[in-house]
């Protein structure tokens, strides 16, 4: 039999245990929103693939052909990629995980879950959509005929470092949003900004040497360097105080976030 | 009275809200920022001022209970009385200002029927969803799945996207879902206002078949008939406090008369001399009631006090569906009228066998002088009452979950005489074997 104890000004030590037995509904959340998110579309999933398809062909025109950046010898479309494939899978993670808190009040207010489940699932489903653009890289690097280096095998470690900031960012923003509906309007504005100050259309090494740390300060940088050094190689790619960086922002924003979102959780219901 | 295991025991439990907030929020995060910058040098000022300024409002104050093992409580009070609070907390949705609940046993939550569905799945796809939201496992659902459809009636459109149901197919699938959680402590918030009686019905054999199972029920209603049905102790909650808690017949008396009371019509007009003291709907057995069946009797007493005669007023009384008007009974029309007002008195009005459809109702009066142009009470709302009852008992086959609430309300006793030479009657009056209502709900439990 399991027993319950709630007490006022406690926080549950029972939680961890819950989001445990709550586990299928990362699934189920993530597999609703999948299943909605493409009904009544003509195009459907094809929607996963146009957008980087689209957004990598402006950025290789505009940086590439108009601003004739350097692309380290290889294809600026497929270096382009690479920098889009982590950063398309951040943003819409957390505009989407943004939302999701404040998308679905109508379950914060009638049941009881952890409600972590619920901005999780919503990082979940956009890392769908970032599957399906990997499957388009591979085609993208059949095309140009391209072998990657034995760097490759250490993606998943980038992979886990970008779902862990996107997880962060996410966490901080649907709690924040929960209260302070402002970050409908600041989520946009981080995305849009963010393509900019991230290494997405060019590459790092054009910003001047001296910058080189403060830019790394966004965990984007280090991660999007990360994905560029498994997939090009290069010794070009990596740098080593950028991927520090970016260790270290995901751990703090992961462990941070999970505290602020702990924090406030309990009076989701009444706020909403 | 139980030698049972205590299920819940909620200790000197209180939820308070702040009112005072909700307004810094209209403010955004400016507010906050605003807050952040100047705080250093106002944090003393501010502290102070926020103490005298936030309007602290107890939703629930100082509730202690203690719930056994298989007990079947109805929790009853008005709107605002602190009931939902208590099963949001119950259920965790929010977590308590002070006091502490202790729970023995997996919590099954019913708050609102279809919490969680997506219009955009079919039937199939929002079984699963709403399963696992409420708590249940994949394999759990796939055991229960035939039960739930069968139990919902459903199968036909189960592949069809449920934005395409009617309402009483939504309900009924929602419901199925949630009656099939299987909990050890089953909490139901007011789920029974949607459906019409018959599903109504449904509902309470569901919960009444776990109750028997030795099961936890808490089950809060406005509809106290259910509620003396299926509970056998009551606890009710005024202005966020306990009340009173015991046996279910003499609590929902005690709260019935309490409403009554409270919400009694008056009307002074100081002008004319005339007091309305109350206006009291009784059934046709008499009783007391805000409560009819279909084909009931409906009573109107009005009790008045006239300090100054009045010659020959004129009373209407009008009912008053949810979609407008149904009946009256007007001395204008009827030129029948009292010769004077004078001193105490009652004027009664018997409306006889009504043939309304389960809906809710409100019943205006008006008083004019004899001259009709002037008013002595002006066109208002005197009473509220409900009709009741499982239209199933009265001859009706159809889909009254969805339709009933959208009729006309009033049904004439209306025959069909088809092509093949049948004819059916239909009419609200009131079945000649049944006994009081609330024992026929009993029976199909």
């Amino acid at each position: 039999m399991t027993q319950l104890l709630i007490e006022a000004g406690r926080t549950e030590h029972q939680y961890w245990r819950d989001l445990w037995r709550y586990r299928e509904l990362f699934y189920f959340l993530s597999w609703r929103d999948l299943l909605v998110r493409y009904k009544q579309t003509v195009v459907g999933v094809g929607w996963s693939v146009i957008r980087p398809l689209l957004t990598m062909l402006v950025l290789t025109v505009v940086f590439g052909k108009l601003g004739r950046m350097p692309s380290g010898g290889h294809p600026y479309p497929l270096m382009v990629f690479c920098g889009m494939l982590p950063w398309q899978f951040f943003s819409t993670a957390i505009s989407e995980s943004g939302n999701s808190l404040v998308s679905n009040s109508n379950l914060i207010s009638k049941v009881y879950f952890p409600r972590l489940v619920i901005t999780a699932s919503s990082v979940i489903t956009s890392f769908v959509d970032f599957l399906i653009s990997a499957v388009f890289l591979v085609a993208l690097m059949f095309w140009y005929r391209y072998v990657p280096p034995l760097n490759v095998s250490l993606l998943p470690f980038f992979v886990l470092l970008v779902f862990g900031a996107s997880l962060g960012v996410g966490l901080w923003i649907s709690a924040l949003m929960v209260e302070y509906r402002d970050f409908r309007f600041i989520v946009p504005f981080i995305v849009q900004f963010g393509l900019y100050i991230s290494p997405v259309g060019f590459q790092s090494g054009v910003v001047p040497a001296r910058y080189r740390l403060l830019f790394s300060l966004n965990p984007m940088v280090g991660i999007i360097d990360g994905f560029r050094w498994c997939i090009l190689g290069g010794p070009s790619n990596i740098y080593w105080p950028a991927f520090a960086l970016a260790v270290i922002d995901v751990f703090v924003l992961v462990a941070s976030g999970i505290w602020y979102f702990r924090k406030t959780e309990q009076t989701f219901a009444d706020v909403i | 009275m139980f030698d049972a295991p205590v299920a819940i025991t909620i200790e000197n439990l209180g939820k308070q809200y702040t009112l005072g907030h909700q307004r810094d929020r209209s403010d955004g995060m400016r507010h906050a920022i605003e807050g952040a910058i100047r705080a250093p040098i106002a944090w003393l000022r501010s502290r102070r001022q926020q103490k005298l300024q936030r309007a602290d409002f107890w939703a629930l104050k100082d509730v202690s209970l203690e719930i056994k093992r298989g007990e079947v409580v109805g929790i009853i009070g008005r709107n605002g009385a602190g009931k939902s609070t208590l099963l949001k907390l119950l259920s965790r949705i929010t977590v308590p200002t002070q006091g502490r609940i202790r729970i023995d046993g997996r919590v099954g939550c019913l708050l609102e029927v279809g919490t969680g569905f997506h219009m955009e799945l079919t039937g199939r796809e929002n079984i699963f969803l709403n399963g696992a939201i409420l708590g249940m496992s994949h394999s759990e659902i796939v055991r229960k799945f035939d039960e739930i459809v069968a139990f919902s009636e459903i199968e036909e459109f189960l592949d069809t996207p449920v934005k395409r149901y009617s309402t009483g197919m939504f309900v009924r699938l929602a419901f199925a879902v949630a009656a099939h959680l299987d909990p050890e402590i089953l909490i139901v918030d007011e789920v029974l206002a949607v459906g019409d009686a018959a599903f109504q019905k449904k509902c309470l054999g569901k919960m009444g078949s776990f109750a028997q199972t030795g099961r936890t029920v808490l089950f809060v209603s406005h509809n106290l008939d259910a509620v003396r049905n299926l509970c056998r102790r009551a606890v009710w909650l005024k202005r966020g406090r306990l009340h009173q808690d015991g046996e279910v017949a003499e609590i929902v008396e005690a709260y019935v008369e309490n409403i009554s009371s409270e919400r009694a019509f008056s009307y002074t007009n100081a002008d004319y001399g005339l007091v309305i003291q109350s206006v009291v709907l009784k059934n046709g057995r008499g009783e007391q009631t805000s409560q009819f069946f279909p084909g009931d009797n409906l009573v109107v007493e009005i009790s008045y006090h006239a300090e100054k005669r009045i010659e020959k007023p004129i009373l209407a009384l009008g009912v008053l569906g949810v979609n407008g008007p149904c009946f009256t009974s007007n001395m204008l029309l009827d030129g029948h009228r009292p010769n004077r007002l004078e001193g105490s008195g009652q004027i009664t009005c018997t409306f006889k066998s009504i043939p309304l459809l389960p809906q809710n109702y409100t019943l205006k009066l008006i008083v004019r002088t004899a001259n009709v142009k002037d008013l002595i009470i002006p066109y208002q709302d005197v009473a509220y009452f409900s009709v009741v009852g499982d239209l199933a008992e009265y001859g009706y086959k159809g889909d009254f979950v969805t339709y009933a609430q959208h009729s006309t309300p009033v049904v004439v006793p209306y025959e069909w005489r088809l092509p093949d030479g049948c004819t059916v009657a239909v009419a609200l009056t009131r079945p000649e074997a049944a006994g009081v209502g609330s024992r026929r709900v009993r029976d199909h439990l």
